[in-house]
């Protein structure tokens, strides 16, 4: 349970910045409270609602929208398996099968050791790939239950910590925009001009 | 001024805006802008809705109104809560095509809607269960098992949620949103699973949670006060008007055996728009408490013992017989009707009485009526808004939904000038705090500005007007309303005093003669010069802000006589209690803050032998021979027509319209207006700022068990930085004191309130911040002191 720390308020009201309405923020404030805490707490919904001026229940309502957010703590690790037509076709039944015997657990849970969560996925639109999975969102293709014994011992053994970071990181590197170009805390119907960058090349 | 339904038609007529479409081959006359539901609305063909609801932005969620519309292609489906009218638009309701969609919707909404309808509260006033009847096929093709949840969650105090009875329209949460401004409940995990839920463990904490109630289409929604309770069709139900607080909300009074069971708010155009505060939703509760008085009552050397009305009547004119000239005095009255303060007023005539005031000395004068008056409407279509008054959320919060939702459309620019955040606070365009007492230099450097000159300059200004804080003097604020009234022009007032009926009270006759105003009074019976104190439904020691003064007042009388509905604070002192006929337990008529006049109905009989307080005064008028002659309310209404100024227009069937009638006040001669200088305070000391919160010890709420939980409990809030100056940590206990007395309260922090002032809420359980005032001084000031 925790709120944002100072080095995330920062971020976060530069990020507030980039948004005419600072509750347009509110998706990559959660982005960022996830990848604090792995998961997004109560608290850190509360400091969000506080930063860009929406109710708790607001920042709530918009968050539990989207499956990628998580409520409750998750593994570092989340595993996505792909259980849609072409993956179905291709294995994936007896690849959740294999990971949740090797993992021990069901989809759905929890390593004890708090590394891994197992969830069924949805079409991952890697069709031509199948079958197929993520971890923490980060692409295997054509995996047989050999290679997913080798993916879970490199991720356990943390060999692939360049490639996979923890759950909740978006991306490793962060796209800063510059605060001249960010549009401010404004109501877009006052805004009458274009901003000075943008010098006419809004068609492009 | 009255928006009356025969005005409006002959608006359109001369419309430009006026669109002419045809309905089922029936010619319409629409505006422009309109949805094509709204117009239907006006002709005999109903369009099946749920989430449309005409006072909040249409969402098109429940796709139940699906007509079709001619177009260049041939017809087309479109929801008519949506898809504006046009000229020579040409709509069909009740095709095969219409028909089938909408009895496909019904079906898709029927396929998760369980249907435990004789068990459901809603069951018989349902929009669903009725428009599955009139527009659902009458059988389902779904066998499958419906959604299951958990039933019934409390997502507050006062409402229940069955989420598996909802069926996503929109209409809390936009409600909540929308209108009252606090989003507190939202749709969460939307897409299969979509709920309304609150943020968890966080209740909705609205003062507005039961139009949620109210405007559910389905029984998703239910308030704890009513569930189980009733079965619609076992209702009766008058129309009449909420008297909790002066805006006059319109309502319904519903009762079975007998009993009160339910309000519910009705649209009133030019008042509260079908919206009512959840305290005066739910404070009927009061009226069906035990505790009312049931006889009246005779104090005797083993205290107050029951009596029966002859003996207790005789005993009361004895005593006014008795007592000297000009030594009887009545305090209250704007708690009752029209009739009842006419009725009393002329008793009071009768018997030489000049000693009368209908508030406590916690409202303003009433040479505030003497300026142009404005309207509710007046005040949302204005320029600018003034706010010179309390927190309007806390006082008369419906009045605050339609101040709130003006400023939000941007119509109105409010200038709030307050000594800390208000309800209205965000939705201000400028907001000035002044500390109490320095409110004409904030005023004056506020009409200096050249922005603000050119604001005022921009159309009609009203001066929203009120007792903003109870440690100062009203004068103070008397003296910037006559500043601005005087200054800006297209200058109205709307006086915002909050007793339900003081505005009538006063014009009927119990307004005071020259300055003997309610702490006069009061003073007067201290030193001894009272013989006879009738408190008509008043409660000096609970509610004049002076404590001390109410206290000398009360002991000072020689004889104390209470008309009540309970045995308060004050009334128990009283030597003879006469028990008065409560809300919903009499008819008549009320003013409400703009001078509108509605009716109240009687609902329901009367408490035990409680009576009608202005039969009370007919009858203690003809044992004190000044036979009033007066048999019936009509009577009253007839002499209050004839006789009093202002109320000539006045007559039952206008009354009971909806809308009422707005009665003009008779010019009342200008305030002799004292500006004194600006009281300085010295650095050590808080300014303190006394007001009230919705729910607090008033007796309505206090004996609405619904209620009474929800009032915060007295405490003391200062600035942060204040807390920190003081040394004291947020909860603990401080010691607040003037140069004589001091009392031990919790101290919070708050960004709220202005840095050097400290806020204190008022009549709450607790310590009585009352005892620090004093009504002679023009401001508070006290010392906070860390004792933990």
């Amino acid at each position: 349970m925790s709120r944002l720390t100072d080095a995330h308020v920062a971020l976060a009201n530069e990020i507030i910045g980039r948004y005419p309405r600072p509750k347009s923020a509110l998706v990559p404030l959660l982005h960022l409270a996830q990848e604090q805490d792995g998961y997004i707490t109560r608290d850190a919904m509360v400091h969000i609602g506080e930063l860009v001026g929406v109710t708790s229940a607001e920042v709530y309502g918009t968050a539990t929208f989207y499956e990628m957010f998580k409520f409750e703590p998750v593994g570092k690790y989340v595993v996505n398996i792909c259980g849609t037509m072409s993956c179905a076709l291709m294995g994936s039944e007896e690849l959740m099968h294999h990971a949740e015997q090797r993992l021990g657990i069901k989809a759905g849970g929890t390593t004890p050791d708090g590394m891994f969560t197992l969830e069924h996925a949805e079409c991952q639109a890697a069709c031509t790939e199948a079958p197929c999975l993520q971890v923490n969102y980060r692409y295997r293709y054509r995996l047989t239950p050999a290679d997913l014994d080798e993916l879970i011992d490199d991720l356990s053994a943390e060999r692939l910590t360049h490639e996979i970071p923890p759950h909740g990181t978006v991306a490793k590197v962060r796209q800063h925009i510059p605060s001249h170009r960010g549009v401010g805390v404004v109501a877009p119907e006052l805004v009458t001009e274009s901003p000075a960058w943008l010098n006419g090349k809004a068609a492009l | 001024m009255s928006t009356t339904e025969s005005h409006n038609e002959a608006e359109i007529v001369v419309d430009p805006n006026a669109v002419s479409m045809t309905i089922n081959g029936k010619s319409v006359t629409a505006r422009k802008g309109e949805w094509i539901i709204a117009a239907a609305d006006r002709t005999e063909d109903f369009i099946p809705r749920f989430c449309y609801h005409p006072r909040m932005e249409s969402v098109g969620m429940c796709r139940q109104c699906l007509v079709e519309v001619e177009g260049p292609r041939g017809p087309m489906m479109v929801v008519s809560c949506m898809t504006p009218v046009a000229e020579g638009q040409v709509v069909r309701t009740d095709t095969d095509i219409v028909k089938r969609a909408q009895e496909g919707m019904i079906e898709l909404l029927l396929a998760n809607h369980p249907l435990d309808c004789p068990v459901c509260d809603k069951g018989g006033e349902c929009p669903l269960q009725d428009q599955a009847f009139s527009h659902g096929p009458g059988e389902s093709r779904y066998v499958e098992e419906k959604r299951h949840y958990e039933k019934p969650i409390p997502i507050s105090g006062l409402v229940f949620l069955d989420r598996e009875r909802c069926i996503l329209c929109d209409r809390c949460t936009r409600f909540a949103d929308e209108v009252a401004g606090d989003p507190l409940i939202t749709f969460t995990h939307r897409g299969n699973n979509t709920q309304v839920m609150t943020f968890p463990d966080e209740p909705f904490a609205s003062y507005f949670s039961g139009n949620t109630v109210q405007i559910c289409p389905v029984g998703a929604l239910t308030a704890e006060p009513y569930r189980f309770k009733a079965r619609p069709w076992d209702l009766q139900q008058q129309e009449s008007t909420c008297t909790t607080c002066s805006v006059g909300c319109r309502t319904v009074v519903q009762s079975s055996r007998d009993e009160i069971l339910r309000y519910q708010g009705v649209d009133s155009d030019p008042v509260n728009w079908g919206w009512l505060c959840d305290r005066g939703r739910f404070n009927f509760q009061s009226t069906n408490s035990p505790n009312r008085l049931s006889t009246p009552l005779i104090k005797t050397e083993s205290g107050l013992v029951a009596a029966s009305w002859t003996v207790a009547l005789d005993e009361t004119a004895r005593v006014l017989r008795h007592a000297q000239p000009g030594s009887i005095a009545i305090l209250g009255g704007a708690r009752g009707t029209n009739e009842d303060a006419w009725a009393w007023a002329q008793l009071a005539d009768a018997l030489g009485v000049d000693m009368r005031d209908a508030q406590l000395d916690d409202g303003l004068p009433a040479e505030i009526f003497g300026y142009p008056n404005a309207t509710i409407d007046d005040a949302c279509s204005a320029a600018t808004v003034i706010l010179l008054a309390p927190d309007l959320k806390e006082e008369l919060p419906v009045l605050y939904l339609r101040l709130r939702g003006a400023a939000e459309k941007k119509k109105i620019r409010i200038i709030e000038i307050t000594t800390h955040d208000s309800g209205l606070t965000r939705y201000a365009w400028k907001s000035l705090q002044y500390e109490p007492g320095h409110q004409a230099e904030t005023v004056q450097q506020m009409l200096s500005t050249p922005e603000m000159q050119e604001q005022l300059g921009r159309g009609s200004v009203v001066v929203v007007a009120g007792r903003s804080n109870l440690s100062e003097a009203a004068h103070h604020t008397m003296a910037v309303v006559d500043t601005i009234a005087t200054t800006v022009s297209q200058v109205s007032v709307l006086p915002v005093l909050r007793r339900a009926n003081v505005r009538g009270a006063l014009s009927l006759g119990l307004a005071p003669r020259g300055s003997t105003d309610a702490a006069a009074i009061l003073e007067a019976s201290a030193n001894g010069k009272v013989d006879c104190l009738i408190l008509l439904g008043a409660d000096p020691l609970s509610d004049v802000p002076d404590a001390d003064l109410a206290r000398r007042g009360i002991a000072g009388a020689r004889h104390i006589i209470a008309i009540d509905t309970f045995l308060n604070n004050s009334s128990a002192h009283a030597d003879i209690v006469l028990p008065a006929a409560a809300y919903g337990e009499k008819d008549g008529t009320t003013t409400n803050l703009e001078g509108r006049v509605t009716n109240v109905a009687q609902s329901i009989t009367p408490h035990a032998t409680s009576r009608p307080d202005w039969m009370i005064a007919v009858e203690l008028a003809a044992l004190l021979d000044h036979d009033l002659d007066i048999l019936t309310l009509q009577d009253i209404q007839t002499r209050i027509t004839q006789t009093v100024g202002g109320f000539d227009g006045l007559s039952v069937s206008v009354a009971v319209r909806k809308n009422g009638i707005l009665v003009s006040v008779p010019p009342i001669s200008p305030l002799q207006v004292h500006h004194d200088a600006a009281v300085k305070r010295n650095a050590y000391e808080f300014r303190l700022v006394v007001a009230r919160k919705l729910y607090d010890q008033a007796i309505g709420t206090a004996m609405s068990q619904s209620l009474a939980a929800l009032a915060p409990g007295a405490g003391v809030f200062v600035h942060p930085h204040d807390l920190e100056r003081v040394g004291a940590k947020d909860g603990s206990s401080v010691r607040v004191s003037n140069t004589t007395r001091s009392v031990i309260l919790p101290v919070h922090a708050s960004v709220a309130v202005t840095r050097g002032t400290a806020f204190v809420p008022f009549n709450q359980k607790g310590v009585d911040i009352r005892e620090l005032l004093q009504a002679t001084n023009g401001v508070t000031d006290v010392q906070i002191a860390n004792i933990s």
